[in-house]
């Protein structure tokens, strides 16, 4: 048992540190939530010259090789800075599934694009019904000759706006697991997108598909037989999640404490008050148990051990600790943290934001119950 | 990074579950909640002994085993999975043995290291007064220096099972003008040394938990002070966090968690069982989330200590988060047993022995003995994250 980061992992964390402090200030993440495409395509460059992209997937299809435990390190810094960029979708969403289960071809046309940063993913899932179940999958595929023809619509899919490639979860069969995981690409003719006005600036899309036509090969996986893969993906999407926020919480910490260190009222800092002291003490217990138990999921799905029971126990410590650390924080620095000219309001939307993407609480909650035996 | 445990990690797990599956098989005795602090059976911590399970990690020249402290964790957390009866050796194990390794004379450790390790020496706490608790070092207790030896004279307060230890860990002040801090020293005291009497104390679920100490012109021979005179408070500060670091502050309640999980699967209303609920079965998963991460707390604390640092920090912030879990347990063993869960152990209709109705009076203590949350939370504020004093 080892719970520090490998010296290699601690210079990629500094690495990381020390791009998105220069590269990525808050005036830059405040412009980016204004902007169209919502990142830098010149950042984004760089970072996929620094082998970002890359760095989960296998050499031979130009990734460096690296483990998921390695992209959390890196995740967790995206979360400090709130880098605004699609990283998250393009490796987590698009090119695991594809190294996971795509064909040898569809591994070759598609994963040095992802590394490389010449193309950008994302994962059409979640639909205006909502629901965790196959069923909840309407979006209809229906062969056509060499094609399946696509209808319905997508929501809350990230960076739709400037994805190349969607992977789009559709319905190929009335029986219920009868779902397919489909390559589309994005830019073809019967598929719009509208960007949602969301609390982060995180280009939530919905996309429409009518009469979108997907070639036959571009299934990725089986046909009809896509749904274990999605369960898999928002698992991984939950952990990587997961790590984000723990960055982004870290950052709330060390915040908080030096307001708390600066700010003088009664003649003294806030921060010698015992009340605020012990509110710093609960955040600083609420973060460590994130980061335990976040690395704990990262590290065992890095290392292919099941571990659906410790991914739940990271993502409801983090639904439960999150918004009490913010309320904490936010009592902390008093009515300048509920203004734009603080940066704090950028973690407490982004945070929410990650909290309720994908699996929730309920859903993981039976999770936990399932692996105590309670039936 | 690395969350697993090794080959040899786990073959001691299993080794130490099978000792303690063999004990319960011979009706040796019975699982029970807080049975680290309140259950002393001398024979079973000589039994311990010969496993060479205490003083795990000390040097193999005072009879110990070198080990890291996660094996140590490991052995006390299957101690306490099983609600076994380790309370004779559990806090001279856990502190005071480390103390006298540390700032010890090689007379001492030579003395007592191996009469701990073979399960024969049991140290109860000589720290708080009536006077001085979360203010330790305002204690008034004297030991004055006379001839050979220092004459004791004070009262101690919530001293744990002062009706079997043979000895207790003394804080005395042994100057009178030096700052509060700087004029405390550390002694081990032999229970039977004259002018040394106890009144026990009841405690709010009727056990006798405590003891008043009361020292009547005690003669200490002065090669029972441990480490420098008037430097025992900062010694002292070290020990607490290896008193405050370890699992029992998260499972002292464990067989109270089994006997929960078990009672919701086996227990059926309106045609379902408990356990089908989804109420129920939500609090619960609940319980585990918070002790699964109460967990990885511990581990880390055992980290630190391997890396040969005192956990202050770390044994604050997991036994503040994990008393917290004990009285949640508690409370939600309660709510789920409705008002079965008032019953005390022995009474007709009574769920698994009363465990329900003895944690959760039991568990209001635990925020406050080895440092009251708050004083911890101040620890994490002050020294964890370096917020002013003033």
């Amino acid at each position: 048992m080892n719970l520090v980061l490998s010296e290699e992992q601690e210079m990629l964390k500094k690495a990381a540190r020390d791009l998105l402090e220069e590269r990525c200030p808050k005036s830059f993440v405040k412009q980016m939530e204004q902007d169209d495409k919502g990142y830098s395509p010149e950042l984004w460059e760089e970072m996929a010259n620094l082998g970002w992209m890359g760095l989960v997937f296998p050499e031979e299809y130009g990734g460096s090789g690296m483990s998921f435990l390695d992209l959390s390190v890196l995740l967790e810094e995206m979360g400090r800075a709130c880098l605004p960029a699609p990283l998250f979708p393009t490796v987590v969403l698009g090119g695991l599934p594809i190294l996971d289960i795509g064909s040898e071809e569809q591994k070759r046309q598609y994963l040095p694009k992802i590394a490389t940063g010449k193309a950008i993913f994302s994962l059409a899932l979640i639909e205006p019904e909502l629901g965790h179940e196959p069923k909840a999958i309407t979006v209809e595929a229906s062969p056509d000759g060499n094609a399946y023809v696509l209808n319905g619509t997508k929501l809350f899919v990230p960076y739709a706006n400037v994805a190349d490639c969607l992977l789009c979860v559709a319905r190929t069969s009335k029986q219920e697991q009868g779902i397919t995981i489909f390559l589309v690409d994005a830019k073809s003719p019967g598929i719009s997108y509208t960007v949602l006005k969301t609390m982060a600036h995180d280009k939530l899309c919905e996309v429409v598909f009518e009469q979108a036509r997907v070639p036959k090969e571009n299934i990725l996986g089986q046909l009809d037989k896509g749904w274990p893969e999605v369960e898999k993906t928002v698992k991984m999407c939950d952990v990587a999640k997961c790590c984000e926020i723990v960055g982004n919480l870290q950052w709330v910490l060390e915040d908080t404490v030096a307001y708390a260190k600066d700010r003088k009222q009664f003649d003294c800092p806030i921060g010698s008050f015992q009340v605020l002291q012990h509110y710093c003490a609960d955040i600083y217990t609420c973060v460590e148990g994130a980061r335990l138990s976040t690395y704990q999921a990262a590290w065992m799905l890095s290392n292919g051990l099941p571990c659906d029971k410790e991914i739940a126990i990271a993502k409801l410590w983090i639904t439960e600790a999150s918004p009490r650390i913010f309320n904490l924080a936010h009592q902390i620095h008093g009515a300048i943290g509920v203004t734009q000219e603080h940066d704090l309001h950028f973690y407490t939307t982004r945070a929410r934001a990650i909290e309720l993407g994908y699996d929730d609480a309920t859903i993981y909650r039976e999770t936990v119950a399932k692996e105590m035996g309670l039936a | 990074m690395d969350f697993s445990f090794s080959e040899e990690q786990n073959k001691l797990r299993q080794e130490v579950c099978s000792f303690l599956e063999d004990e319960l098989a011979r009706g040796l005795w019975k699982p029970a909640c807080d049975a680290w602090i309140q259950a002393y059976d001398p024979e079973f911590t000589k039994r311990v002994a010969e496993k060479s399970w205490i003083g795990l990690t000390w040097p193999e020249e005072y009879g110990g085993q070198e080990r890291s402290f996660i094996d140590r964790l490991i052995v006390t957390e299957e101690m306490l999975r099983y609600g076994a009866p380790a309370a004779c050796h559990w806090f001279t194990d856990r502190q005071i043995g480390g103390s006298i390794l540390k700032y010890g004379s090689e007379e001492q450790k030579a003395e007592f290291l191996p009469k701990i390790i073979r399960g024969e020496m049991y140290v109860g706490l000589g720290m708080s007064e009536p006077e001085a608790g979360s203010d330790l070092a305002s204690l008034k207790t004297r030991a004055t220096e006379e001839d050979d030896c220092y004459l004791v004279n004070g009262q101690k307060t919530w001293t744990s099972g002062a009706w079997f230890t043979n000895y207790i860990y003394l804080l005395a002040r042994t100057d009178l003008d030096a700052p509060k801090h700087r004029g405390i020293s550390e002694f081990i005291v032999p229970m039977d040394l004259t002018g040394i009497s106890r009144i026990p104390m009841i405690d709010i679920t009727g056990t006798e938990a405590w003891n008043d100490v009361f020292f009547d012109n005690v003669r200490v021979p002065k090669e029972y002070m441990i480490g420098e005179k008037n430097k025992g408070f900062y010694h002292v500060l070290e020990q607490l966090a290896y008193e405050r670091g370890g699992m029992e502050r998260l499972m002292g309640n464990y067989p109270l968690f089994d006997a929960l999980i078990r009672f919701t699967k086996e227990t059926k209303y309106n045609g379902k069982t408990l356990s089908q609920d989804t109420i129920v079965r939500h609090k619960l998963a609940q319980l585990q989330v918070e002790f699964e991460v109460g967990r990885l707390f511990m581990y880390k604390v055992a980290m630190v200590m391997d890396e040969g640092r005192a956990p202050t920090v770390e044994a604050s912030m997991s036994k503040a988060y994990a008393t917290t879990f004990e009285q949640h347990l508690a409370n939600t063993a309660m709510e789920i047993l409705g008002p079965y869960g008032l019953l005390w152990a022995g009474s007709k209709y009574v769920p698994f022995e009363g465990l329900a109705a003895h944690s959760y009076l039991g568990s209001k203590g635990y925020s406050l003995q080895a440092g009251s949350s708050e004083i911890l939370k101040n620890i994490i504020a002050t020294r964890g994250l370096g917020l002013p004093t003033s």
